[in-house]
């Protein structure tokens, strides 16, 4: 039995808005473990977003209970536990990419020559070396993507939550950020939890893939996928790839049949 | 063909002088306009003046020469634009700064810079305090709710009370508590430059969105952390915007304080004495003198905010 890195419990989770309550998250239990690369996907609205901010202890749950390496979420936090990126790049423009990256390791106090050491290493693994020292907007929006990235991974934590990184990003340029994002993960021997909307980008990343639906937001799949570890962009062609993508359109449509 | 063969490329030179006349050309009409109506305005004040006289002394004279007379009386209503240039240049470059009094070098009150620099050195010292307190409200308003709440109704009820009416209360109270000089005068123009840098930087230390308020909780850093690494290089622009409003409402509170206090020295004496003797081309030539002066502090200010923006990579 796989040691669990990220267990919820029946998570619930209103919104007090001024249009009244808005249930976010419904009964919401998932053991995530370690080394899982987990995708969560359904339509807008879901909760998703809201899962991944609970587990970041970026939200607050209003019942039920998350432990994240047998601690609260804050406390998970404080103890460096994940890396956050948003689906926007949401590097700081009056830095450099090499200041960016810096970031987390001048506010977590690493001292100089291992803060350059660490993002030196980290501008590699996301192949943007040379790229240090020009300002976020001189790069692609792919690249400020990666850039992104690279800042997540610089502290090394062990889990990395990535709500939809590469939505913005055009097909082709996706599935090289896909790629590298696998091998990064096979590298680095990561937990990843992943939001997307696409179904083959889920299918391709994922060992488990979360299937939501909106209205209150619940999980109503989690698929565990037997594709092996090592991926090439071609399997998405191949029957068992095809199977399990057609297992989650079907979980999608059977979470909004429930709506209507 | 062969045309076309015969046409040499414009010249560098040339291309560069049309650029520059192409830049410059609709600034010197607006300006010509301007000193064309200047110069109407002063003709049709000073007739008056020039017709009483020659009726008194029972002359007649030409329209010539009462064009002539308007523009070269000594207390003009309105003087013209040549004499206030003329009054501008004959007490700054035609006055030393420092002139010899018995065998000591001693300030030149005749001197327009001298004037200026008794108004510039408290403007520049009230700026300073003001920008900083208006730093520290903006940043209080930013971090506290009660500051938030509190700070802001009586920063704009300040802004209301008229500078004139409480200048010489401010003045004479410092003044029994042994304060004098640049001190009370600068505290002045203090008052008048704290505004615009609080409403300016609580806008720009609010203006980081949610998600890069998100990434630093996600490494757990601090309020302080978040105000050094975020809020502060975040509302720069919106510092630079305020130092503007706030150095130009400096040299106004300096000059108001001058005014009403018997100050002997500084731009605003200078307004205060030209106005006792009817000066009024010494009256123009001190407010020449502080428009240019704040056009240079601003236009100073403009260039330390283009270097400071493009250093920071957030100038494109
Ligand atoms: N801060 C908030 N205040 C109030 N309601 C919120 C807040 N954040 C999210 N919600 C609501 O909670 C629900 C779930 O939002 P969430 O952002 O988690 O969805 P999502 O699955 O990430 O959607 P998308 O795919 O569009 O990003 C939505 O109905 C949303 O309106
Ligand atoms: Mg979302």
């Amino acid at each position: 039995m796989p040691e669990a890195v990220i267990s919820a419990d029946a998570l619930d989770l209103t919104f007090q808005t001024n249009d009244g309550p808005v249930q976010a998250l419904s009964d919401v239990s998932l053991d995530i473990n370690k080394g899982d690369f987990v995708s969560f996907i359904g339509p807008s609205g879901c909760g998703k977003t809201t899962f991944l901010r609970v587990i970041a202890a970026l939200e607050q749950p209003t019942g039920g209970e998350v432990t994240v390496n047998g601690m609260t979420p804050d406390e998970a936090r404080r103890a460096r536990a994940y890396g956050y990126v948003f689906q926007a790049a949401g590097l700081y423009p009056w830095r450099t990419i090499e200041k960016n990256i810096k970031l987390p390791l001048e506010i977590m106090g690493f001292d100089r020559t291992e803060q350059e050491r660490r993002a030196n290493n980290v501008l590699q693994l996301v192949d943007l070396e040379g790229f240090g020292k020009k300002f976020p907007w001189q790069l692609s929006g792919g690249m400020q993507q990666r850039a992104s990235i690279a800042r997540a991974l610089a502290f090394d934590a062990d889990i990395l939550l990535m709500d939809e990184p590469f939505g913005a990003l055009d097909e082709i340029v996706r599935d090289r950020l896909n790629e590298e994002l696998l091998k990064l993960w096979a590298r680095t021997e990561k937990t990843i939890g992943f939001v997307t909307h696409s179904i083959p980008e889920a299918v391709y990343l994922s060992t488990k893939i979360v299937v939501m639906s909106p209205r209150p937001g619940r999980i109503t799949d989690v698929i565990e996928s037997d594709l092996p570890r090592d991926r090439p962009l071609d399997i998405r062609d191949t029957p068992e790839f095809l199977a399990l993508a057609h297992r989650v359109r079907e979980g999608l449509r059977e979470g909004h049949a429930y709506d209507e | 063909m062969s045309i076309a063969a015969d046409q040499t490329p414009p010249c560098a030179f040339c291309m560069a002088m049309r650029r520059i006349s192409m830049a410059i050309l609709p600034v010197l009409v607006v300006v010509g306009v301007i000193v064309a109506i200047w110069y109407a305005a002063a003709y049709g004040m000073n007739r008056v003046s020039t017709l009483d006289t020659a009726e008194r002394r029972g002359i007649e004279i030409s329209a010539a020469e009462v064009f002539a007379d308007t523009m070269a009386q000594e207390r003009p209503r309105l003087p013209a634009p040549h004499q206030v240039v003329a009054e501008l240049w004959n007490t700054t470059a035609g006055e030393p700064i420092l002139r010899e009094r018995r065998g000591e070098y001693q300030p030149n009150p005749r001197s327009l810079f001298f004037h200026a620099y008794q108004t510039l050195a408290p403007t520049l010292l009230g700026f300073v305090i003001g920008t900083l307190a208006g730093l520290l409200l903006a940043i209080g308003i930013v971090h506290n709710r009660a500051m938030d709440m509190s700070v802001m109704p009586w920063a704009i009820a300040s802004q209301t009370i008229p500078i004139l009416a409480i200048a010489p209360i401010v003045i004479v109270v410092l003044n029994a508590v042994g304060l004098t000089g640049v001190v009370p005068k600068s505290l002045i123009s203090a008052y008048l430059s704290f505004f615009p840098v609080v409403v300016g930087m609580v806008k720009g230390l609010r203006s980081p969105g949610a998600m890069d308020l998100d990434l630093l909780r996600t490494y757990s850093a601090s309020r302080s952390e978040t105000l050094v690494k975020l809020r502060l290089p975040a509302s720069i622009p919106f510092l630079f915007a305020s130092l503007k409003v706030a150095i130009a409402a400096a040299l106004v509170g300096t000059i108001v304080a001058e005014l009403p206090t018997g100050a002997r020295f500084g731009l605003g004496a200078r307004l205060l004495t030209g106005s006792y003797y009817g000066q009024t081309i010494q009256i123009w030539s001190a407010l020449f003198m502080a428009a240019i002066c704040a056009a240079c502090l601003v236009a100073l200010l403009g260039l330390i905010e283009r270097t400071t923006l493009r250093r920071m990579g957030l100038d494109r």
